[in-house]
């Protein structure tokens, strides 16, 4: 889980790391009474999940709380690269005399965590890496050790940090790490680490990715999940414990497997290309050894998504047993008639594997006449893009 | 001879009293694994199946020359449980796994580094079968049967896919590395040890879109692979900026693709299919052709 700055910045108060703290605003009001409280200059950004916010016109200055009240104005509702702005960030500004980056990492290339840093922050750091790569620190930090102070200075110096802030960026290393681990963090970035007038170093910004895997032991964590930007269908699907995601096609797809349900993305795709270019309309992965309850599931989402056209079942069944699988789709299809909602759609089912006679016969006998059983998976997906297209 | 697991492999596992561990267990027996021993701590004196318990690794090893782990501990305790694996240098460790948080296997994972005993298998991985020799985690034994194609992929029901599509060649050893940001062995880690393999005439390499793990194979095939190897990528289609159920299933970006995957393979001699049957064609024209 992505996290918004705000939210990153709170993360990083709690552990040491020295932040400008603001106020959440999701009015122009909220936001002129915001500024009128901080006192001072203000900076008014844009909180969306995405990078490039200054460019896009969502970050402005405000000298006054009418001001402030008229940028929140301009930047809520703005599109940014396809996420809307909701709520806005209002915090002192400060002034600036020099920007810096550093963040830390999961490194899957080396197993392991790495460090980056650079004197160069405030502009996008995949520019320095490529424009100015001897700018950009790279040091690997190791999962059992960790940044010590050691390790900290190490990077610090290695970014060759000017004496005056260096023991203040080895100290906010130091905390950044406790963020990391403490957290459950993939990343933790801070762009830009800022020097302002006083001589302090504080984090203008922060970028936190947060491991879904370690939710459970951050209860805490729960609290930041913002459901306001995600589709209807996939909520739904979360609700079933489903992984699911919505794509932009008529072909409505459900596997096991997410590597397998990949491929049948692919296939479906190239099989489209014959029928006038219809294409998957969502990536369903059922997982290992479901049940017929998950099938039913699964098919139940795929089925009420208004883009669907027809769907394809494809499953290999190492773990999960065919046979669930095709009493899954015969429940499914029972219960979604006794909901009075008929399907109307057909349903292509490829089914291999484990049981696999079974779940045929099951599926053959069931008398459903929009379920049409395919032998392979590339005739299957022949087949569901010709039937999404109306040929 | 096939790679990291062979008839003579004794099993222990980690987790055997759990509902998954009974079930895989008995799986894997009746696939001719093998199991020698389980490992549930305060469970030690039990038997499953006629299987004896054990509340450490180490006793279990000691007692009964077990040489490969595999553990279906849940999320939670899995990485106490690959520590102690570790800690009794156990020389093959085959987490089966799924959930495992990243911080956890990056601590495990730099342990066994340190330890340098220890191979790791996964994590969230359905482990290896070396048909008719052994079977050590969740892949279905009687997809296929014994033969000369050596398989690793990222993905578990890819992996059965692509068994079930070459059958009846038949298989030296498959290996599903896992879909995680982290993992103990690799793609490369596999193709060195076909390549190594007597038993293995061609090998098949199943990669997914995300990270870079397949342009690196692409440069080791290059230098170090001399037996025909055939790829297969899937999520050519897949949109930029989604997580395709692997954690590692993510296109941000340009690198990453399956296009820019195919591209470094095929550079390095590797004949890619676009599905999983061209691929299985691909591998048929390759061994007719010797």
């Amino acid at each position: 889980m992505d996290l918004y700055e705000y939210q990153a910045k709170e993360l990083f108060a709690d552990h040491g790391v020295a932040v400008i703290p603001g106020k959440v605003c999701f009015t122009p009001e909220q936001a002129q009474d915001a500024a009128a409280e901080i006192g001072s200059m203000v900076v008014v950004k844009a909180q969306v999940k995405t990078g490039g916010r200054g460019k896009a016109g969502g970050v402005k200055l405000a000298n006054n709380p009418s001001e402030a009240r008229d940028r929140a104005q301009d930047i809520l509702g703005l599109d940014i690269k396809g996420h809307i702005v909701h709520k806005v960030l209002v915090a002192e500004a400060a002034e600036i005399t020099a920007e810096y980056y550093v963040s830390f990492l999961l490194d899957r290339t080396n197993r392991t965590f790495l460090a980056m840093a650079s004197v160069e922050g405030g502009v996008e750091i995949e520019e320095v890496a490529v424009n100015n790569p001897e700018a950009l620190a790279m040091i690997r930090v190791d999962a059992i050790q960790g940044c010590t102070i050691a390790k900290a200075t190490e990077i610090a110096d290695a970014a060759k940090f000017p004496a005056e802030v260096r023991e203040q960026v080895i100290e906010m290393l130091c905390n950044l790490w406790k963020v990391l681990v403490e957290e459950d963090a993939t990343l933790v970035e801070v762009n830009p680490l800022a020097k302002i007038a006083d001589g302090r170093v504080l984090a203008l910004d922060g970028k936190v990715s947060l491991d879904d895997n370690a939710q459970y032991r951050h209860e805490s964590h729960l609290a930041l999940v913002d459901n306001s930007q995600t589709d209807a269908i996939e909520l739904r699907a979360k609700e079933f414990d489903l992984n699911y995601v919505k794509l932009a096609g008529e072909v409505g797809i459900v596997g096991n497997g997410a590597g397998l349900v990949m491929s049948t993305l692919d296939v479906v795709a190239y099989a489209g290309e014959e029928f006038g270019g219809v294409k998957p309309a969502n990536f369903l992965d059922i997982g290992g050894g479901a049940s017929a309850q998950v099938m039913a599931n699964g098919l139940d989402i795929v089925l009420g998504d208004p883009d669907v056209k027809a769907v394809f079942v494809n499953v290999f069944g190492g773990i999960t047993a065919c046979d669930a699988v095709a009493n899954g789709i015969v429940q499914a299809v029972a219960m979604l008639a006794e909901r009075g909602e008929p399907i109307t759609k057909p349903i292509v089912c490829r089914i291999d594997g484990n049981n696999a006679i079974e779940g045929r016969r099951i599926l053959d006998e069931s008398g459903i006449a929009l379920i049409e059983r395919v032998e392979t998976m590339d005739d299957a997906a022949r087949r569901v893009a010709q039937l999404a297209a109306g040929k | 001879m096939a790679i990291f697991i062979t008839a003579n492999s004794k099993i222990l596992v980690q987790g055997m009293t759990g509902s998954e561990g009974t079930k895989h267990t008995r799986r894997m027996v009746a696939s001719g694994s093998n199991v020698v021993a389980g490992v549930t701590p305060g469970k030690g004196g039990q038997e499953v199946d006629g299987i004896p318990v054990f509340n450490n690794v180490g006793e279990a090893m000691a007692a009964t020359g077990a040489d490969v782990s595999v553990v279906f501990v849940p999320p939670k305790f899995a990485k106490a449980a690959v520590i102690e694996a570790i800690d009794a240098q156990i020389p093959l460790c085959v987490i089966i796994t799924e959930g495992i948080a990243v911080h956890d296997t990056a601590v495990f994972f730099q342990y066994a580094q340190n330890s340098g005993k220890t191979r790791l298998v996964g994590p969230n991985c359905p482990g290896l079968i070396s048909p008719g020799l052994s079977n050590a985690g969740i892949i279905p034994g009687d997809i296929t049967q014994k033969g000369r194609i050596g398989l690793v992929s990222k993905s578990g029901t890819l992996t059965y896919q692509m068994m079930f599509e070459l059958r009846d060649l038949g298989f030296s050893s498959c290996v599903g590395i896992g879909g995680d940001p982290i993992i103990g062995t690799t793609h490369i880690d596999c193709l060195a040890a076909f390549e190594a393999d007597p038993d293995t005439d061609v090998i098949v390499m199943i990669g997914e879109i995300g990270g870079d793990a397949e342009e690196r194979a692409a440069a080791f095939i290059k230098n170090h692979v001399t037996k025909p190897v055939i790829g297969y990528v899937a999520g050519f289609t897949a949109p930029e900026g989604k997580t395709m159920g692997h954690a590692g299933a993510i296109v941000s970006g340009s690198s990453g693709t399956a296009a820019a995957k195919k591209d470094a393979l095929e550079a390095a001699g590797v004949r890619v299919g676009k599905t999983p049957s061209e691929a299985a064609r691909l591998v048929r024209e390759v061994l007719a052709s010797r």
